[in-house]
């Protein structure tokens, strides 16, 4: 039994190459981990050597070994170009550029407000207040905001054909979506005002002013904070306000190329049953709030021969006649020294049985849960659980070859 | 397990990078507990509802409800955590006029770092202190953690907010939690792990993180999803001579034309054994911990007969 490799609504969808050269954006999105980091640099390799693009991988998980594998010291905030000899020693031809980044959210942050504070002395003490420090260093939803922006940011330069992006491993798979309007919210918010509102009006580290509406917000506040660490909320709003309309004009921006045809959405996910129920539930998401909703990569598949009739009966055959098909090896000629032992090599033949037959048990559950796939994009691509580990530019070669089909998997 | 056992503790904790299966340890453990007589509380923490999944229940709010015989489950619900805190404490005298406190609340909670983290924390050790004191319906707190680097800023909330915050009753109810977080014969913290290269780091990292940044007993590192080692260095030679043409040819004659995939499976099983075993080797060298191993499942099925499997796993592991 062969599963379809694709499952196509639409004949005309194109293929996973096809949206590759038609976009100049993909996100990449999914549970952790899937193997998201890996697909995205297996992507940004197809882009580079097979479309012949100038792509950036964008990744936002420390990755130490991909920069290892990409024959960079490290991925630091600034893009950085793989050597060509690396794609080359592996029988590669970089006919593009491939570079790769990743996101530094503190230095993004720090970036952000630097050229948006009115001067020098603002941006300072925005930088030195102890808020500012913990909200942009600790927070998973700033981390998300950064992360658009970051990619806003180099998509304007218009140096890059595409731009492939790691999304953050966010709990609530969603929340990066919402990250620019949130982040507009927030700063331009009427709640932002309010809370502010008793400080601007005494002026700043005056007297608080409260008026009527908000004074039993504030009494309860009081008593739970303090009244020092509202102060320090306020303060610190007051300076970041002055910034409001750069942050508000650069989120909308962010979120309106989010939207843009240009970019494409590709949802990772491996055939489990909690990854793939997160998965789903993303791909409904993308589609109910008008995102383009590429592809579906199924990753680390088993390999359908463990689905295969013919393989089930010898499984059988081996563990019913282990004995007997072990005496006829040990008694075939020129018999190996190995096989002389049948007792060995009964054993060895049942372990392998049950070794399949274990296996193919998950690969039914796999090939179950890929049929029941309510809702999928036109391009499903299935990448089977490699051999060796992606440790290295090979790895992510084969991955890459089974994105774009090259190889059946 | 050295000095107290884990099912002794009221306090459980199961973290983890995303995807190690936390939330069936999480789930497993509880199923453990009840059967040796304990009245459990289960918190997810990232509301997703795979938790109750677990149990082939459908999600559960912030107030517990019993999803299995002994397991009571809830979700946590900052904002909820919140009101519940104003009313025992506070006692803020009109809730109806709260209207302003719950729209700016998130607002509040984002803005200043801690906030959320304490209440969630807070909710929990305070669920703990009520079980030590025979208030609850519970014995045990067993939690469905957040994911490596938010559980830090969790645990740490509330020496963290202590620095923030200068006056206030959250600052002096504070020290309590820290008693319970602190103590190794109430709390454990336990990493879950996969043998592979990111979780494996990531665990390193989060070991070292907990001992540097938060002083929280750390439990057991527990390793899911370990692959079975099928042969014996004897056995794999025998298994590499049927792999010869030859062999494999006269093999294909005796057991069917399928046996070249039956060997190919076995084969990819060794190498996927083997690629973790490295990372098992370097758990084991850098992490001081007990580890406690739970096989891979080879089932069609999840829920609660997975968590029951892994359950008898985790039994014959701690009881060894």
């Amino acid at each position: 039994m062969s599963a379809p490799r694709r499952r196509r609504t639409d004949p005309t969808a194109p293929d996973f190459d096809e949206l590759l050269a038609a976009k100049e954006i993909l996100v990449l999105c999914g549970s952790g981990g899937v193997g998201k980091t890996s697909v995205a640099a297996a992507t940004g390799l197809v882009a580079a050597t097979r479309l012949g693009a100038k792509v950036l991988v964008l990744t936002v998980d420390p990755a130490r070994r991909l920069a290892t594998a990409l024959g960079l010291e490290a991925l630091g905030n600034r893009a950085h170009r793989v050597p060509d000899d690396v794609l080359t020693r592996v029988g590669l031809e970089p006919r593009g550029e491939l570079w790769a980044a990743q996101l530094d959210t503190k230095q993004s942050w720090d970036d952000l407000v630097l050229s948006n504070a009115r001067d020098e002395e603002q941006a300072y003490r925005i930088l030195e207040n102890r808020l500012y420090h913990n909200l942009t260093a600790r927070f998973v939803q700033s981390h998300d905001y950064i992360a658009m922006e970051r990619l806003h940011a180099v998509h304007a330069t218009g140096e890059f054909d595409l731009i492939v992006v790691d999304t953050p491993p966010t709990r609530n798979a969603i929340d990066f979506l919402e990250a620019p309007r949130r982040m507009a919210e927030f700063f331009g918010g009427r709640l932002l005002r309010w809370l502010t509102l008793p400080y601007r009006a005494g002026g700043r580290r005056a007297t608080r002013v409260v008026n009527v509406a908000s004074r039993p917000f504030y009494q309860v506040a009081d008593r739970l904070l303090g009244g020092k660490f509202l102060q320090d909320i306020a303060e610190f709003f007051l300076e970041f306000q002055s910034m409001y309309d750069g942050f508000v004009e650069r989120a909308t921006a962010v979120e309106r190329l989010l939207h843009d045809r240009r970019t494409t959405f590709a949802v990772v996910t491996t055939l489990e049953a909690a990854p793939l129920h997160e998965a789903e539930r993303f791909c409904k998401e993308l589609v109910a709030r008008d995102f383009h909703l590429g592809a579906m990569v199924l990753n680390k598949t088993l390999p359908d021969f463990f689905l295969d009739a013919d393989g089930q009966t010898a499984a059988e055959a081996c563990l019913e006649r282990a004995d007997a098909i072990s005496a006829e090896l040990a008694d075939a000629a020129p018999a190996s020294a190995e096989l002389a032992d049948p007792v060995r090599t009964a054993r060895v033949l049942r372990t392998v049985a049950e070794s399949f037959q274990n296996f193919a048990v998950v690969a039914k559950r796999e090939a179950e849960l890929r049929n029941e796939l309510a809702r999928v994009p036109d391009v499903v691509v299935r990448v089977p659980m490699l051999d060796a580990e992606v440790t290295d530019v090979e790895a992510l070669a084969a991955i890459g070859r089974h994105l774009v089909g090259t190889i059946r998997p | 397990m050295s000095g107290v056992g884990l099912l002794d503790r009221r306090l459980l904790l199961f973290t983890g990078k995303g995807g190690v299966g936390k939330t069936t340890m999480a789930a497993a453990t509880a199923l453990l507990a009840a059967e040796h007589g304990k009245r459990v509380l289960l918190v997810e923490v990232d509301a997703k509802g795979d938790l109750t999944a677990q149990f082939e229940r459908a999600p559960v709010g912030f107030t517990p409800r019993e999803v299995h015989p002994g397991i009571l489950a809830m979700a946590m619900d900052t904002e909820a955590s919140l009101q519940e805190y104003l009313k025992l404490n506070l006692r803020v005298p009109v809730i109806g006029r709260l209207g302003p406190l719950a729209r700016v609340f998130d607002f509040v909670a984002t803005a200043a770092p801690g906030v959320k983290e304490i209440l969630t924390i807070g909710k929990i050790c305070w669920e703990v202190r009520e079980s030590i004191n025979g208030r609850a319906d519970h014995d045990i707190v067993i939690v469905d953690a957040a994911a490596s680097g938010h559980v830090v800023a969790q645990l740490g909330a509330a020496d963290a907010i202590q620095e923030l915050v200068d006056v206030g009753p959250i600052r002096t109810q504070t020290g309590w939690m820290s008693d319970i977080l602190r103590d190794p014969a109430l709390t454990a913290v336990n990493v879950v792990t996969t043998p592979e290269e990111m979780p494996v780091t990531e665990t390193i990292e989060l070991v070292a993180r907990l001992r540097a940044d938060v002083d929280v007993p750390l439990g057991t590192v527990v390793v899911n999803r370990v692959l079975p080692e099928l042969f014996t260095r004897a056995d794999e030679a025998t298994f590499d001579a049927l792999r010869d043409d030859a062999a494999l040819e006269r093999l294909t004659e005796l057991a069917g034309p399928g046996v070249t995939h039956v060997v190919d499976g076995a084969r990819l099983a060794v190498s996927l054994r083997r690629t973790r075993a490295v990372h098992l080797e370097r758990l084991r060298a850098e992490v001081d911990l007990p580890l406690v191993y739970v096989p891979y499942l080879f089932v069609r099925t999840h829920g609660l007969r997975v968590a029951r499997m892994v359950a008898d796993a985790l039994d014959q592991e701690l009881s060894s």
